[in-house]
């Protein structure tokens, strides 16, 4: 659909209350088998961040809150209303930028191992630097069960540049201040709705203890942590993460 | 042709290779030790002093968070030559543009040091290589754009000198500039830039700056150069004088051919030693997705050979060396092919090679193989060598791989 005078791929599938998605870094997931047993329940509406994808970065865009107000203006335009958002990682990130800045279409928040505040001091690592880690070094802190993890020496080509893409769009949007916006814990106190987090137990990249810090600055914010499962819970185990959702949504 | 002579300052002291996992970014300083890098900064600054006393242009650079180089600001190497040397050129290849927050102070530091040196200073703006994004925690995204805004803002502050100007840039903000002192050099120092690509070598011919490439050897050389050319003469309506192209090789000549064989493969150390793993190498924005996603696969890596041959880097074009005979045959060869340059960048000490034979090469160089190059040079028409080297048939079997790509920045 165009929004803001770009072309931006936005995939809706299912019924029902609308459900707003936002991916991580990895890029696109709304085609993933957790996202079609969602669409039984909700409607979804899955942009791809610009730069993801294979798609285009625009000129001027740099940071989050560029991804921000594209979805508060994809709000306004499909005219949505009583809207559960869901965001992953940097796209967790994203959807709690929204939420302080304007949430009058919103119902519900989860948020699905986000990044996008520092819960430690100047010194302490609060978020792995995913473009500082050995490819080996990665796997292992992003999934439970490595053996899921892609394998670069194996992809075809194509797919290979897609995921570059997505590491470069990454790097746009999170780079410097790395992975978090130093404002938005004071923004919090704005969240007014129902926010559910669902962790990996096993994440590396944002810890549990990260995970229940984040959770306690948003006001009656609660908190599924997932086995067995590390960055990426819907990957890993998406039944628990389905019914973790429509336990909080349902 | 004028000649240049250039070494990286590298602490060569290290434990074996296997014991780390990169020579860039990550290898603790607890391996640099204080008393011996004193030592080598002094030797490395006594060399370049010689190039004074010789007769050869002075050439340096800065890396940051490495073995391989122990200049994280070649500004200040440079101040110390101004006042150590009274005759050299001061060549700074260059500054890295877009990790450096203050456009500003970068048009401040040479303008001093250009007026402390009465006017030596050439001045180099690169792009950086892709392990200083680390170091300089600076997104490497559009670095080359970064680079030409602070260009534009650098020779601006230079020129202007009627007061404060105000620079409201995509990427820099200064609303006050007016640089003390101004460069001694008017309207600037000459300014040289690195270029990897036909395509990156426009904006400099445009800009009628000296345009250097480092490393690329025979498979390379051509079209980055005809890019320059095409583009000169497209926006100048004239040939690109040779004095606006430059090339950097390792180079080391001795009295006789196994004295040269071992001062080179010394030299060698550079690219040997150059030990960097992908994470450093593979920063998120420095490569388009096609080449980043071949480091991600594992096909390149740091761009650079750990396992160098001599043969091979000589058949390249990436190493001149042999006797003082011999290295003006395989320059005056890689220069009729490039379709010729006016600046001769060597580097000329690396790893353990010592003092000694470092200066012995610099000296066979000038009094036995410059005089020969500058002769080879001096009435050469531009048109006429780019037109005899389009007519020469490709050099095959010198396949450089990725080789040096992220070195012509």
């Amino acid at each position: 659909m165009k929004l803001q005078g770009k072309e931006i791929d936005v995939v809706r599938k299912g019924s029902g209350q609308p459900l707003l998605l936002l991916h991580g870094g990895g890029g696109p997931i709304a085609a993933m088998p957790f996202a079609d047993k969602l669409a039984e329940k909700f409607e979804i509406i899955a942009p791809t961040h610009p730069g993801f994808g294979g798609s285009k970065i625009p000129d001027h865009f740099n940071r989050v809150d560029d991804l921000v107000f594209l979805y508060l203006d994809l709000l306004d335009e499909l005219d949505l209303n009583d809207v559960i958002l869901m965001g992953f990682s940097m796209g967790g990130w994203t959807a709690v930028e929204l939420a302080t800045m304007n949430s009058t279409r919103l119902s519900k928040m989860i948020l699905v191992d986000p990044v996008g505040v520092k819960v430690g001091g100047r010194e302490d690592r609060d978020i792995a630097d995913v473009f500082a880690l050995p490819g080996e070094k990665l796997v292992e802190l992003m999934f439970h069960d490595v053996s899921l993890a892609p394998k670069p020496a194996d992809m075809p080509d194509d797919q290979l540049q897609l995921m570059a893409a997505n590491r470069i769009a990454l790097g746009v949007y999170t780079w410097d201040p790395y992975m978090h916006n130093p404002k938005l814990p004071h923004r919090l106190h704005r969240i007014k709705m129902p926010t559910h987090f669902i962790w990996g137990e096993s994440d590396g990249i944002v810890t549990v203890d990260y995970g229940q810090k984040y959770c306690k600055l948003i006001d009656g914010a609660t908190m599924t942590v997932i086995e067995n499962a590390g960055h990426s819970p819907q990957v890993e185990q998406p039944e628990a993460f389905v019914d973790a959702v429509f336990k909080c949504a349902g | 042709m004028k000649s240049w002579w250039f070494t990286e300052d590298c602490y060569p002291h290290l434990p074996d290779e296997s014991t780390y996992r990169s020579i860039r970014v990550d290898l603790p300083n607890a391996l640099c030790e204080p008393e011996v890098a004193h030592d080598l900064y002094n030797r490395y600054l006594d060399l370049w002093c010689a190039c004074d006393e010789i007769g050869l242009g002075i050439m340096l650079n800065e890396h940051h968070q490495t073995a391989t180089c122990m200049v994280p600001a070649a500004p200040i190497m440079l101040g110390i030559l101004a006042r150590q040397t009274s005759k050299s050129r001061l060549l700074i290849l260059g500054n890295p543009l877009p990790n450096r927050n203050q456009p500003v102070r970068v048009a401040e530091e040479m303008a001093l040091v250009d007026v402390i040196s009465k006017g030596r200073v050439e001045c180099g703006f690169v792009r950086s290589v892709p392990y200083e994004a680390a170091a300089a925690n600076i997104l490497p995204y559009k670095g080359s754009e970064r680079m030409w805004e602070a260009h534009d803002l650098i020779m601006k502050a230079w020129t202007t000198h009627d007061g404060p100007f105000n620079f409201e840039g995509k990427y820099y903000h200064h609303r006050q500039v007016n640089i003390w002192p101004r460069p001694y050099q008017q309207p600037h120092p000459p300014v040289w830039i690195t270029m990897g690509s036909a395509g990156s070598a426009v904006p400099v011919a445009q800009h009628k700056h000296v345009g250097a490439v480092f490393l690329a050897g025979y498979p390379r050389i051509r079209s980055v150069f005809d890019g320059y050319r095409q583009s000169y003469l497209d926006a100048h309506g004239e040939h690109a004088p040779l004095d606006r192209l430059a090339y950097l090789g390792l180079c080391y000549i001795g009295e006789n051919e196994r004295e040269a064989e071992e001062g080179a493969r010394k030299l060698l150390w550079y690219m040997e030693a150059n030990k960097v793993p992908p994470e450093w190498s593979n920063p998120p924005g420095y490569h388009p997705p096609a080449v980043s996603a071949q480091v991600m696969k594992g096909v390149t890596g740091s761009g650079v050979p750990t396992n160098p041959t001599l043969e091979n880097q000589m058949a390249r074009g990436n190493v001149f060396a042999g006797t003082p005979d011999q290295v003006f045959e395989q320059i005056k060869a890689f220069w009729e092919y490039s379709g010729g340059f006016g600046h001769l960048l060597m580097m000329g000490q690396a790893g353990f090679l010592s003092d000694e034979d470092a200066l012995k090469s610099m000296k066979l160089y000038k009094s036995e193989v410059e005089p020969r190059l500058i002769e080879l040079a001096k009435n050469a028409d531009p048109a006429e060598l780019w037109e005899k080297s389009k007519a020469m048939p490709v050099k095959d079997g010198v396949d450089l791989g990725n080789f040096g790509v992220e070195f012509v920045r």
